[in-house]
């Protein structure tokens, strides 16, 4: 066996996890007529993998999502590692912002910041119940002030 | 997190397989070989993505099998330096906290990457941040099952291919190399010494 490229190409979660669900249904409707003596690892890797791939934000993610995010980022200047970084975690806070993008107090000023927060957090999609209980909130305290 | 690695190889297809597409008994042949396999300086392998390029099968004299060499891409997980990652305290212990993704589990963080100042509780067997403020010293415990946030400093691939025959003179010493041998073939070391990282508990706004 020869390694021709072990750095081809980078993957982000959600497509091993479009990767991953689609083989699981492929096996499903193939039938139970394989030695399963010899799939055992893949059943193995392929149910833990997608375990954890499915506890990350990238489950609400679809082929759209991601492209309108790479689009919205190109203002950005980041580098390819820290899109797929903020692609696959989903930062809410400013400290995690700090953590994903190398140099970020040189490169990115408070309102980039701030507006990056905001570009990931109306793009991409989160979990519905916390959003749903985010805008409650919010209407809760407009209700106060008016 | 996951890369895609081009690589080659023979696939040997029995004769009883014949009647199946070539494409599927290639395809579950190198599923077999390589997927939760740890190939050195490459990656965990996860599953195969596609198979670029089929050349002619030959059969050998004495096998009946058919020999295809495939050129191939597939999945594996190789974290990137200094990528963030999210997982699982799964035990501490003196040597430091030991990190679980659930389908990878030799993620250590040594005692020297903890947040600082920290210590090791004997009584139960965990790591604590001494977490001082103004008002006083918190000590905020590293749990067992809590998600924690880490940055992968570095990465270790030992090769644990048999080394054969010649190894075979230390045969007094042979009960301690079988209990050496036990390494993992693939290890990251990870830091949690930075603002943001640690247990997710420890940085959320609610």
């Amino acid at each position: 066996m020869e390694v021709k490229d072990a750095n081809a190409a980078l993957l982000s979660n959600f497509e091993v996890f479009q990767l991953l669900t689609d083989l699981k249904q492929q096996r499903k409707e193939s039938g139970k007529n394989k030695q399963s003596s010899g799939q055992q690892n893949l059943n193995t890797i392929m149910y833990e993998t997608l375990k954890y791939i499915s506890k990350t934000p990238c489950r609400y993610q679809s082929p759209e999502t991601v492209r309108d995010f790479l689009i919205a980022m190109k203002g950005h200047k980041l580098t390819k590692a820290e899109k797929l970084q903020l692609l696959n975690h989903r930062p809410v806070t400013a400290v995690e912002i700090q953590l994903m993008v190398e140099e970020s107090e040189e490169r990115l000023t408070e309102e980039q910041i701030e507006s990056l927060l905001q570009t990931v957090t109306s793009i991409l999609p989160g979990d519905p119940e916390e959003q749903q209980r985010d805008s409650e909130m919010a209407t809760e305290d407009k209700g106060d002030q008016a | 997190m996951f890369v895609l690695v081009e690589m080659t190889d023979t696939v040997r297809i029995p004769p009883w397989q014949f009647e199946r597409k070539l494409n599927e008994s290639i395809a579950e042949e190198l599923n077999k070989k390589l997927a939760n396999k740890v190939v050195y300086n490459v990656g965990l392998c996860i599953c195969l993505y596609d198979i670029t390029k089929l050349e002619d099968s030959y059969i050998f004299p004495g096998d009946g099998a058919s020999h295809t060499k495939v050129h191939f891409r597939y999945v594996v997980f190789h974290p990137f330096l200094d990528e963030i990652l999210i997982g699982q305290i799964k035990s501490c212990s003196q040597d430091g906290v030991h990190v679980s993704i659930g389908f990878f589990d030799d993620i250590v963080i040594p005692p020297e990457s903890l947040q600082q100042p920290a210590k090791f509780d004997e009584a139960e067997q965990v790591w604590v941040w001494e977490y001082e403020t103004e008002e006083g010293a918190h000590d905020l415990y590293m749990d067992i099952g809590e998600e924690i946030r880490f940055r992968v400093v570095d990465e270790t691939f030992v090769d644990t291919s048999p080394t054969g025959p010649s190894s075979a003179e230390a045969s007094t010493s042979s009960a301690t190399e079988e209990v050496q041998k036990k390494e993992a073939p693939y290890t990251l070391v990870g830091s949690i010494s930075e603002p943001g990282l640690g247990l997710l508990s420890w940085w959320t706004n609610s």
